[in-house]
This record gives C-alpha cells, sequence and structure tokens, in this order.
C-alpha cells in the first residue's frame, strides 16, 4: 500500500473530473447552438 | 528422431496455465458469446505464444535473434497506436449521434459515468502501482478498448496484455456486472421512472459540423489525444455526410473486422506467460471490475442528483449507461426498464447516453494523457 501515491492522485482525480465536466457543458453549449442555428434556417 | 520430442521437454508450467486461459477465453467466445470477435483471437494467441520457443514472437535460436510475426505485427500495428485509431474509424461510421443531439443533457451522464475511471486510478496508485500503469489501468473503466490500447501504450505501460484482456472481458461482462451495482444503488420507484422519448428531427447540417466540431474542440483541451477523437469523429462524418455511403460501409464492416482480427492476434505478444502470469495481473483484474462498478455508480448517482432539481425526473438507471460500452450498455439499461414495467421504453435515451459515454470515455483518456504530461 502506497498512501503517498494515494494522495498525490487525488488532485489529478479532482482535475479529471471537473475537466470532463468543463468540455462536456462546452459540447453541450455546442450542440444546442447549432440545433438552434440549424432549425432555423 | 530427438527433434521430434525436444521441443516437448521445454514446456513450463507457467504455458500450460496461458493455453487453459487460451482456452476459456476460446470457450467464452464460442459457447457464451462474449466478445467472440476479439476474445477468441486474444484466447488463441495466447496459446501460439506459448507454445516453447514458438517462433510466432522473438526467440533466439542459436545465438541469433529471430523476429517472430506476432512482435512484428505489435510494432507496426499496436506500439505506433495504428490499429485502435483504424478501429476507431469504424467505431465511428456505426454511431449515431442522433438521439445525443436530440437531447444534447445526457452528455452530462457520459461525463459523470467516467468516475471509475478517475477513481480507479488512485485505488491503482494506492496498491503501489507507478503513475503511469495505475492511469492505464484506470482507463479499463472506458469500456472502450482502443481508448485502453491507445492510453496504456502511450504510457509505456507494462501491462498492456492484462489491461487488454480486462477491458475486453469486462466490455463481454456488462450485463452482468451492471445490473446488481444498479439495483444496488436504486430504489424500485426510480426504476419505474417513465421517460417519454420526444425525439426532435437534427439537420443534417448539424450532423456534418457535429464531428468537425468536436474534434477541434478535444484537439484544444487535449491536443495529444486528438487522433483518437479525430479517428472517432473522421468516421462519423464518413457516415453523415451521405454521399461517401460505401466507404462508410467499408469501414463499419470490412475494415473494422480486419482491423479487430488482426488487433486480437497481436495482442497476444503480451500474453506469454512471463509477461502475463504475475500477481499484479490478478489485481489489474480486479481492478478493472472496480473501474466497471464505479463508472456504473457514478452515471446513476449523478442522475439521482439531478433528479433533486428537475420536475419531470429521469430514470436514473439511464446514468449507467455512460459506461460507454456502445451499444451493450444500452441495451442492458432498456431490458432492465422493461423487467420492471413493461411499457417503460428507455432504450433512444439509453442509447443517448451510452454515445456520449463513448465521447467521454476518449475525452477522459484525453485529459489523463495531458494531466500525466
Amino acid at each position: 500500500m502506497n498512501f503517498d501515491a494515494f494522495l498525490k492522485t487525488l488532485p489529478i482525480m479532482g482535475k479529471g473530473m471537473l475537466g470532463i465536466f468543463i468540455v462536456t457543458c462546452v459540447i453541450i453549449l455546442i450542440m444546442v447552438l447549432l440545433n438552434k442555428g440549424t432549425n432555423k434556417k | 528422431m530427438r527433434a521430434l520430442y525436444e521441443n516437448l521437454l521445454q514446456i513450463q508450467w507457467q504455458q500450460v496455465v496461458m493455453w487453459m486461459i487460451g482456452g476459456v477465453l476460446i470457450y467464452l467466445a464460442i459457447k457464451k458469446e462474449m466478445e467472440p470477435s476479439l476474445l477468441l483471437p486474444i484466447g488463441f494467441g495466447a496459446i501460439l505464444v506459448n507454445l516453447p520457443l514458438s517462433g510466432a514472437v522473438t526467440q533466439v535460436y542459436n545465438g541469433v535473434e529471430e523476429v517472430g510475426i506476432v512482435d512484428i505485427l505489435f510494432k507496426a500495428g499496436i506500439a505506433n497506436e495504428l490499429f485502435p485509431l483504424l478501429l476507431f474509424i469504424g467505431i465511428g461510421a456505426m454511431i449515431d449521434f442522433g438521439p445525443l443531439l436530440s437531447n444534447p443533457k445526457l452528455m452530462l451522464f457520459g461525463a459523470a459515468a467516467q468516475f471509475g475511471i478517475f477513481f480507479t486510478f488512485s485505488v491503482a496508485a494506492l496498491f503501489g502501482f507507478q503513475i503511469n500503469d495505475a492511469a492505464s489501468i484506470a482507463i479499463i473503466g472506458a469500456a472502450d478498448g482502443p481508448t485502453s490500447i491507445f492510453v496504456a501504450n502511450y504510457l509505456h505501460s507494462k501491462y498492456l496484455g492484462a489491461i487488454l484482456v480486462a477491458a475486453y472481458s469486462y466490455m463481454a461482462l456488462v450485463p452482468i456486472v451492471q445490473p446488481p451495482v444498479i439495483r444496488m444503488v436504486t430504489t424500485k420507484k426510480e426504476r419505474l421512472i417513465r421517460m417519454p422519448y420526444r425525439p426532435k428531427e437534427i439537420s443534417k447540417t448539424t450532423k456534418i459540423l457535429f464531428p468537425i466540431i468536436i474534434t477541434m474542440v478535444a484537439g484544444f483541451v487535449s491536443p495529444r489525444s486528438v487522433a483518437l477523437i479525430g479517428f472517432l469523429m473522421f468516421g462519423n462524418l464518413i457516415r453523415e455526410c451521405f454521399v461517401l455511403d460505401s466507404l462508410s460501409e467499408t469501414a463499419q464492416k470490412v475494415l473494422a473486422n480486419l482491423v479487430t482480427l488482426l488487433l486480437g492476434i497481436t495482442i497476444a505478444t503480451k500474453m506469454q506467460a512471463k509477461y502475463f502470469l504475475t500477481p499484479q495481473t490478478l489485481l489489474i483484474m480486479c481492478l478493472g471490475l472496480v473501474a466497471f462498478v464505479f463508472d456504473t455508480i457514478g452515471g446513476v448517482m449523478f442522475a439521482k442528483f439531478l433528479n433533486l432539481f428537475l420536475k419531470e425526473k429521469i430514470n436514473p438507471m439511464i446514468g449507467a449507461a455512460g459506461i460507454s460500452a456502445f451499444p451493450m450498455s444500452a441495451r442492458v439499461i432498456h431490458k432492465m426498464g422493461l423487467k420492471e414495467d413493461n411499457q417503460n421504453f428507455l432504450l433512444m435515451h439509453s442509447i443517448g447516453v451510452n454515445v456520449s459515454g463513448q465521447i467521454s470515455s476518449v475525452i477522459a483518456g484525453g485529459l489523463i494523457l495531458s494531466l500525466l504530461a
């Protein structure tokens, strides 16, 4: 068991989850804009 | 005469164990139809490379090194990430993003269901794996073979064989792994929530622009992994443009089948007893299960969290489809919904979440590479 390594990975875990939600929100925004933009036409 | 049986004397018990493992994989592929296109070549390859002094892998005969064909294939197709990327063109061509585009918020479940990856990353580090190996093991939770190969290979993990066997085995075991976990974290009342499907018409322009824009976004966020999402989206663009039907069909069938065939047998080079039969392999199999379980829990719990604020409740089971494992996970959720209530059709919602999981797992792989850079 390497508790130090575990603690070191926690910030990466946090950044990873935060990162994936940020990217996801950007993609959702793009999808909404795409849908709105192309529906008008 | 001696030449006929001399090689038999070279057999080691570890090789016999690997033949048995290969036999089990072939049995699961044929008899249980579990990911047969991959488990069968991997199982056969495990036997092939573990024959004493097998010429399929690199050996030294009388002081001269002779490079084996499986090692040549590995260098040509996996060491440079070519096979997983080519396979992604085929997968991209198979995916219809329509259900996701008609309900974009489903994408959130794909993100939440990547929790298992990051959780397992920390757990693997706790168990003493080096950071690159921990990240490679965690990516088993992507439930996506090509991404697992790409990340593990990119990070030079020495456990590639075990990681791949775990990834593909658990993908095949989604119908067994997910239902008990989902039942454990949901109530009967939640599983009975009906979700009417209101499809929206998605324009052709949206379907064409979507893969291009997603590739650009992924490229800005994680340039190292842009090839991964780029090839997936390239396959999808071929499908959606409607002027390359024959290419789309080739990518979906011929290309995907051909690469899968070579991929399975090539992975076998990492299934030589000396690499595979280690206590770490067993631990990796357990950690792979942890990744799948916590991905499922992550998706379901996020749906339950959203339900606290929503008027029209979401059936939390669909969150579990964010695990990727396309399209098996979506089917599992749909069947679970029907089992609870034979008028509850969750398929289109779970397909939407499932394809979002496909994108999210690739993004998660890219983020891991970026964060470890």
